[in-house]
């Protein structure tokens, strides 16, 4: 087998030896890994591989369900659980919307349609292309949800329950009343704009006046429906402008549409050179398109963002006169036993009772390693049990809880967010009072020169100086930039960062699951006896194979799970290691106090080598056989995306909750000196703020619990999809790739969106200040108006389109 | 010629209401929240013959 050779399914290399493969269509397929084969083969005995001639992507590799994760499904069958997602429709069928991980083209749409439609019990299923998201009926009665979401996993992708928000609904009925005032701009000034051909017909070949006059009522009759309902969102903007007491952008808008409007009125009723009606459908028309379209960006970000947002179910077992039962987490009061079992997330802070294990508390303080919790040690919530169960007394719930602590201090940090003025509304601002005071002495000038002709001019200075390209400038821009930017899985979920990302000066990582990938690796093997290190490889696999630990993950990794070894009396030691026996000989894998053979080997030379390691000692029973260091490694990209970065004359400091020499380590390797270690939430709050006071605008790199504070503090912030809610709550922008590499790569788009709205704004005011003169002193047709209106748009549009 | 007109004109406002009145009916009943998903399903049977491993499976479940 060649290792050119790549997986069928996911297109992964195929590495050597590994000889899995799936007969697809009468073809023998190769597949890269087990999780692959058990997906590909799912698909076939479904009868869809009908997906593998219809795709047009390559999806994520496939992973082996594993039992825990079924019995963990399991939960959502539980009524209290059920209840925040669940839709009773009658008294069997019940409905829900799932989000569904891993979709990566059209085809996996309809392989997940067609997978779920063919199960007894399901209703219906409706898969939105755009938002990943599925709704689900089924009966109650026939199939349980959790069997509904294990299918979806047996096809390789994540499905879990979403919890309809309430922003949600009220963005799709916002939408719907958005796309109806663009069908009534939209059939308002066509119409108008067909009775304007009449009349500037009639202008040219001579026209009956009774017509011009039934005409221009029946333009003012189109046109009043445009006016009330359609171009409604400008009034309320700009009545919240002036109101808050600065001119935004809708101030001139609104104030084009109600002039040319009223003097168009006073023109039909009491006749008059020209109507304007068809001017303002088109430009209203216009307008309502790009903040359509804008706003369409932006509510797929959001969506996008709420599908990261996973539903977990909150549950926790109580111990209660030695029996155990499943409760929510809000009905735990202060004083309750608890049981966290390994693998769980723990629900509430408490101490420990009973039972020894580690726990990762990475998240929460970003200490890379995990802790170990004996008797009478504090748990917090949030972080995860990792070996064996463990008895807690709670001490705080909801929002007593260290975490809630940390949520409140993102609303705090929210809140004293330096901002950053719009360039848009700045340009508003002085161009309307610019504007107004223009018009006003032009009026004054005509008043004395030619009263009748007062109107006239007035109404064609403010129609040729209609703001329509300044005021989609800005807002074609950035719509542009954004959905440039997801397809990049650079995901913006609030407006201004694009604008700000181009004054950034200084960037700060976090470090654990930032900077690094979070998990540990085994990154060299020194064996010290006269056992190969693929041997020693074997071995600590086998040993490794039952336990949940971050570390055993590093391990199992390293061997193909055909070639581990039977292992007896395999033995978890929480805090130190395991032990086994295999071969009949008997070994140990922990820490150089785990076993007497390792005891009183001198590591001052590893130390030195590897300062910010573990190491994890592997034993037989009387000597050690190797040492495995293991290190959570930088991302592949950090160093490339540092280097840029620092090209480009930007700052860079690292943030990290982990001890001086790990953070260090990790400074040189990529050249970072601004260094701040052991830093607690505020801790680094307080760090930010510090850079901020020194005058630089600051963008923030995280993942955990413990950098949603400084996200939200800073001008703007990046949060990894793989990190946690909170941190991508508190983020302007979520890199669903998880590289490092598009920090930079959003930089540059930030920049070249800057400069496209700067050169559009350049042209709306270049084009309005040639436009001016001719205007005033009444050379301006109402055609050339309107048509020099359409062009200088266009122009702007156009322009932002480079963007893609 | 005016007559004319005049009744082009009560024929466009009997079209403006329909077509508004089919705009609004569309967006209301969800037409315009998918715009990705019809144009793409619309090129994947649904009614391919029954595989025989299509109903081996029926009869495994």
């Amino acid at each position: 087998m060649s290792v050119s050779e790549s997986c069928y399914h996911c297109g992964q290399p195929v590495p050597g030896g590994v000889g899995l493969s799936v007969n697809i269509a009468h073809q023998s397929r190769a597949m890269c890994c087990l999780g692959c084969q058990a997906v590909a083969q799912a698909i076939v005995d479904n009868g869809l591989s009908e997906y593998y001639k219809n795709r047009t992507a390559l999806p994520g590799q496939g992973h082996e369900v594993l039992p825990d994760e079924l019995k963990k499904l399991a939960l959502y069958d539980h009524p209290d659980i059920q209840r925040s997602f669940v839709i009773d429709s009658d008294e069997h069928l019940r409905e829900a919307v799932l989000i569904l991980e891993g979709i990566t083209c059209a085809a996996c749409v309809w392989l997940n349609e067609r997978h779920l439609k063919q199960l007894p019990g399901v209703k219906s299923v409706q898969v939105n292309y755009a938002s990943h998201r599925a709704r689900v009926a089924w009966d109650s009665r026939e199939i349980t949800l959790s069997r509904i979401l294990q299918e979806i996993q047996l096809l390789g992708y994540n499905a879990h329950p979403y919890s309809a928000l309430q922003a949600d609904a009220l963005r799709k009925s916002r939408r719907k009343k958005d796309l109806q005032r663009i069908a009534i701009a939209g059939i308002g000034s066509a119409q108008a704009m067909m009775l304007s051909v009449g009349l500037y017909a009639g202008n040219w070949y001579g026209i009956d006046p009774d017509t011009v006059i039934l005409l221009r009522w029946f333009g003012l009759l189109l046109t009043l429906p445009v006016v009330t309902f359609s171009a409604m969102p400008f009034y309320r903007a700009a009545w919240s402008g002036i109101k808050s007491g600065h001119l935004n952008m809708d101030v001139p808008v609104a104030l084009a549409i109600i002039t040319a409007f009223i003097g168009s009125v006073w023109v039909t009723l009491f006749g008059g050179a020209h109507v304007y009606y068809d001017s303002i459908g088109m430009f209203t028309l216009f307008l309502l398109g790009t903040r359509l379209l804008e706003a369409g960006a932006r509510g797929k970000s959001v969506e996008s963002a709420e599908n990261l947002l996973k539903l977990q179910p909150t549950m926790a077992i109580r111990l209660r006169a030695g029996q155990q039962e499943y409760v929510p987490v809000l009905d735990l009061v202060g004083g309750d036993c608890i049981l966290c079992k390994p693998g769980e997330t723990v629900a509430a802070d408490g101490m420990v009772v009973e039972g020894v294990s580690t726990v990762d508390e990475a998240l929460l303080t970003g200490e890379s390693r995990p802790v170990v919790k004996q008797p009478g040690d504090s748990v917090i919530a949030g972080s995860v049990n990792l070996e064996s169960p463990l008895t807690l007394t709670v001490t705080g719930v909801g929002e007593n809880t260290v975490l809630a602590g940390i949520v409140r201090l993102v609303d705090k940090a929210q809140a004293e967010k330096p901002r950053i003025a719009g360039l848009a509304d700045r340009a508003a601002s002085w161009f309307t009072v610019g504007l107004l005071i223009f018009t006003a002495l032009v009026g004054l000038v005509w008043f004395f020169v030619d009263r009748s002709q007062v109107l006239d001019i007035v109404l064609a200075v403010l129609v040729v100086t209609c703001p329509c390209a300044l005021s989609l400038a800005i807002p074609a821009a950035l719509a542009a930039a954004g959905s440039h930017l997801i397809k990049r899985g650079i995901l913006v979920t609030r407006g201004h960062a694009l604008e700000t990302l181009a004054r950034v000066n200084h960037v700060v990582f976090d470090k654990t699951g930032t900077l690094t990938q979070g998990k540990p690796v085994v990154v060299d093997v020194i064996t010290l006896a006269d056992v190969p290190a693929a041997q020693c490889d074997v071995l600590a696999a086998s040993l490794e194979q039952a336990s949940e630990h971050p570390l055993a993950a590093a391990f199992k990794g390293r061997v193909a799970a055909s070639g581990l070894l039977a292992v007896q009396m395999a033995r978890n030691h929480p805090g130190q290691g395991v032990s086994g026996e295999t071969g009949g000989q008997c070994y140990t894998l922990g820490n150089q106090a785990f076993s007497s053979a390792s005891h009183d080997v001198a590591v001052e030379d590893y130390a030195r080598r590897y300062p910010s390691a573990t190491l994890v000692w592997l034993c037989d029973a009387t000597r050690p056989l190797a040492v495995f260091v293991l290190e959570d490694p930088l991302r592949g990209d950090a160093v490339q995306a540092v280097a840029t970065l620092k090209a480009r004359g930007i700052e860079v400091s690292i943030l990290s909750g982990d001890n001086e020499t790990t953070v260090r380590h990790v400074g040189n390797a990529l050249g970072v000196r601004n260094l701040h270690w052991q830093q607690k939430p505020q801790d680094k709050l307080a760090s930010l703020q510090a850079i901020q006071r020194t005058g630089a605008i600051v963008a923030m790199v995280g993942d955990g619990i413990n950098d949603a504070p400084v996200l939200a503090g800073a001008q703007v912030s990046f949060a990894m999809a793989a990190g946690t809610n909170v941190a991508n709550q508190s983020s302007d922008i979520v890199l669903l790739s998880n590289r490092l590499g598009d920090v930079p790569q959003a930089l540059e788009t930030g920049h070249a969106t800057l400069s496209v709205m700067q050169q559009n704004l350049f042209w709306a005011v270049a084009y309005n200040l040639i436009a001016l003169p001719f205007a005033s002193l009444g050379y301006v047709s109402p055609w050339l108006a309107a048509l020099g209106m359409s062009i200088s748009s266009m122009v702007v549009v156009l322009n932002a389109l480079r963007l893609r | 010629m005016t007559s004319t007109l005049v009744f082009l004109l009560g024929l466009t406002v009997i079209f403006i209401l329909l077509i508004g009145f089919g705009i609004f009916w569309a967006i209301k009943s969800g037409q315009f929240e998918d715009m990705e998903g019809p144009a793409q399903r619309i090129l994947m049977d649904e009614d391919d013959p029954m595989l025989p491993s299509n109903q081996l499976s029926d009869k495994k479940k």
